[in-house]
């Protein structure tokens, strides 16, 4: 059973702090990896828990130290509180949660209903010789938890295929990241996003070359890439081109960047703005959508 | 007055239909995305996302000398 006993916690908590130095010289306290993992243990609480009430006591869990002060107590905290969905786990979304597992986002929800296959080796992150024919969403979860085990995860193994079926699962999370292979799921995707009224990073890739952007409820959205759904092809030039793992992972981490900022308010959003680039020639704009 | 040209950027699967003189491409007066989209054989249904000077523009819009446009086909891999 979980102790809501926040002061017993803060108390160990503080037992297990020790004095350290930031790096830029200054005298701070931390708490291990250890620590966290084993205080969580004994509250059975998740990680996130344990490290919010640590840096709310000002002190800092060590695996984030190099995260500040790009980003502040604050920042960290409002992270570890967030609960983010990554939906497909192929290329994109593979490079997306290791950069948000490593960020510390609290709670990641992770939706793919697919098996690696050997065509996923040349650019998805995730997939490895000795996991073919595994489920994506089952590796996925592995791979944040051998990263950070202080996120608390949750994997289905489900293909997204119509909002009212599927709201269900993100209903709680704070946005939703959309790493899909096709337009058609897309689609459906910003729906429930528009739904939750939470806000949608949305990549897509095909070759050398790339789109990203985030769509807020209130947004057009997807009809201004793609035009009407309806008219939409199922898939578009990554059927011709495939796609490079170079252009799919860049995308990926500049989704968990979008991801970053909305949750923090940090920094610039790429709302009615798309980046668009092709590596190929290494052209990478800023578009106005508007 | 030099005649009008405008630079073209083809992505992905549009690539192929790049001209050559594609940073210096001649363009009629008045001429709209749809005309050069047609002198380059390009498929309507394949440019969906059209900008000049990183601003979304239609097939409607029309070009000036000087004008960077670029056009994305549907892309959805991940």
């Amino acid at each position: 059973m979980p102790v809501d006993n926040g002061s017993e916690i803060r108390s160990a908590i503080e037992k297990r702090a020790v004095d350290a130095v930031f790096q830029d010289g200054t005298p701070c306290r931390k708490i291990s990896v250890a620590d966290v993992t084993d205080l969580a243990g004994q509250y059975s609480l998740p990680g996130y828990r344990i490290e919010i009430q640590a840096l709310e006591a000002g002190i800092i869990p060590w695996r984030y130290v190099r995260n500040f002060r790009a980003l502040s107590f604050a920042d960290q905290i409002a992270l570890l509180r967030a609960k983010v969905c990554v939906v497909g786990l192929g290329g994109l979304g593979g490079s997306v949660i290791e950069n948000l597992a490593r960020a510390g986002i609290g709670s990641l929800i992770l939706i793919d209903g697919d098996l690696f296959d050997e065509t996923n080796l040349n650019r998805q992150f995730l997939s490895q010789e000795d996991r073919l024919r595994m489920p994506k969403a089952q590796v996925a979860a592995e791979r944040v938890n051998r990263i950070n085990r202080s996120v608390a995860v949750s994997a289905h193994q489900h293909f997204v295929r119509s909002p009212g079926e599927d709201r269900k699962l993100m209903e709680d999370a704070d946005l939703i990241v959309d790493c899909l292979d096709n337009l058609e799921s897309r689609f459906v995707l910003e729906r429930i996003a528009k739904d939750l009224q939470i806000p949608l990073v949305t990549a897509a890739v095909a070759g050398s070359c790339g789109h990203l952007t985030v769509i807020c409820p209130e947004d057009e959205g997807l009809e201004r890439i793609y035009g009407p759904p309806e008219t939409a092809p199922s898939k578009g030039a990554e059927k011709a081109l495939g796609c490079l793992s170079p252009i799919v992972a860049m995308m990926g981490t500049l989704e968990a960047s979008e991801a970053m900022k909305i949750l923090t308010g940090r920094g610039t959003v790429l709302q009615n703005r798309m980046l668009v680039a092709d590596l190929m020639d290494n052209t990478i704009e800023i578009l106005a959508l508007g | 007055m030099a005649n009008p040209e405008i630079q073209i950027k083809l992505f992905a699967t549009l690539n192929k239909f790049a001209p050559e003189n594609g940073d210096h491409y001649p363009i009629p007066d008045d001429a709209t995305v749809a005309d050069v989209v047609t002198a380059l054989s390009i498929p309507k249904k394949e440019a969906k996302l059209i900008f000049i000077n990183n601003t979304r523009a239609d097939l409607d819009s029309l070009l000036k000398s000087g004008d960077r446009l670029g056009i994305f086909p549907p892309v959805g891999g991940g």
